[in-house]
């Protein structure tokens, strides 16, 4: 009995750590995207990879075929989501210094963004997963978008270096 | 069309700079995961426990006050004229 336990423990750890390698970067970079934090300094970023790589740890015998990353992504998704909403609006960070790409966003348009464009997640699994409609998941998307390429006059702060000459004709 | 190139032109400006993973990262999601995991064996021992006593008071319970018996009848019906 103990000695299946232990067997038990060390293939999860096994599996695990092979996993956490390789999905740890993207999911970093993702969190990173999500709380706008600059890359070389970003400990909010790092404690939700920290839970949500924790999270596919404990869920990890119950997993059933699906996809570890997946669920990782779901976790850190939500999780930001809770803190994005329940703290809202976010207390502006004491913090002058250069931020991420997104900081002239809100949370939710990050969230979308992130999930959208930079995991990729379809429309449909998007809304499903924030709990809005599909439409809306699309409205936010090109709202975010648009405010990333094109940022208001005046109210932009630098958004860590101009984003490319990117050839947006604008009908 | 237009759309599309400016999803690109967006998915650019987020990859451009990934951050360096600490190398304390997966360690820290163990001790985490294996807590979270602990938390969540012992809140089922706990309630399994719970199960247990419920049943096991139930069944003192029945043993003893016989439920299912029913009580005597405390009213008779008045016996007068005789």
């Amino acid at each position: 009995m103990r000695e299946r336990h232990a067997a038990k423990d060390a293939r999860r750890a096994r599996e695990f750590e092979a996993f956490a390698t390789g999905a740890a970067g993207r999911l970093l970079h993702a969190a990173t995207l999500l709380t706008a934090e600059d890359p070389h300094d970003n400990p909010r970023a790092r404690r939700l990879l920290t839970l949500a790589l924790g999270h596919t740890y404990a869920t990890w015998d119950r997993l059933r075929g699906e996809d570890p990353y997946d669920r990782a992504r779901q976790y850190l998704a939500a999780r930001f989501a809770r803190e994005a909403w329940h703290h809202a609006p976010f207390p502006r960070r004491a913090r002058p210094h250069p931020a991420g790409p997104l900081a002239a966003l809100p949370p939710r348009e990050r969230l979308v963004l992130v999930l959208r464009l930079f995991e990729g997640v379809a429309e449909e699994q998007t809304a499903a997963l924030l709990g809005l409609s599909q439409e809306r998941v699309r409205v936010l998307c090109d709202r975010a978008a648009a405010r990333l390429l094109h940022p208001p006059r005046g109210s932009a702060p630098a958004v860590g270096g101009a984003p490319p000459a990117a050839p947006v004709a604008a009908p | 069309m237009n759309r599309a190139r400016r999803e690109a032109a967006v998915r650019a400006l987020l990859e451009h700079s990934a951050p360096r993973v600490p190398p304390e990262v997966y360690a820290d999601a163990v001790r985490v995961g294996g807590r979270m995991l602990r938390r969540r064996v012992l809140a089922r021992r706990l309630l399994w426990l719970l199960l247990l006593a419920a049943a096991v008071a139930f069944t003192v319970w029945a043993v003893d006050v016989h439920p299912w018996v029913e009580p005597p009848s405390r009213t008779t019906t008045p016996l007068t004229g005789w």
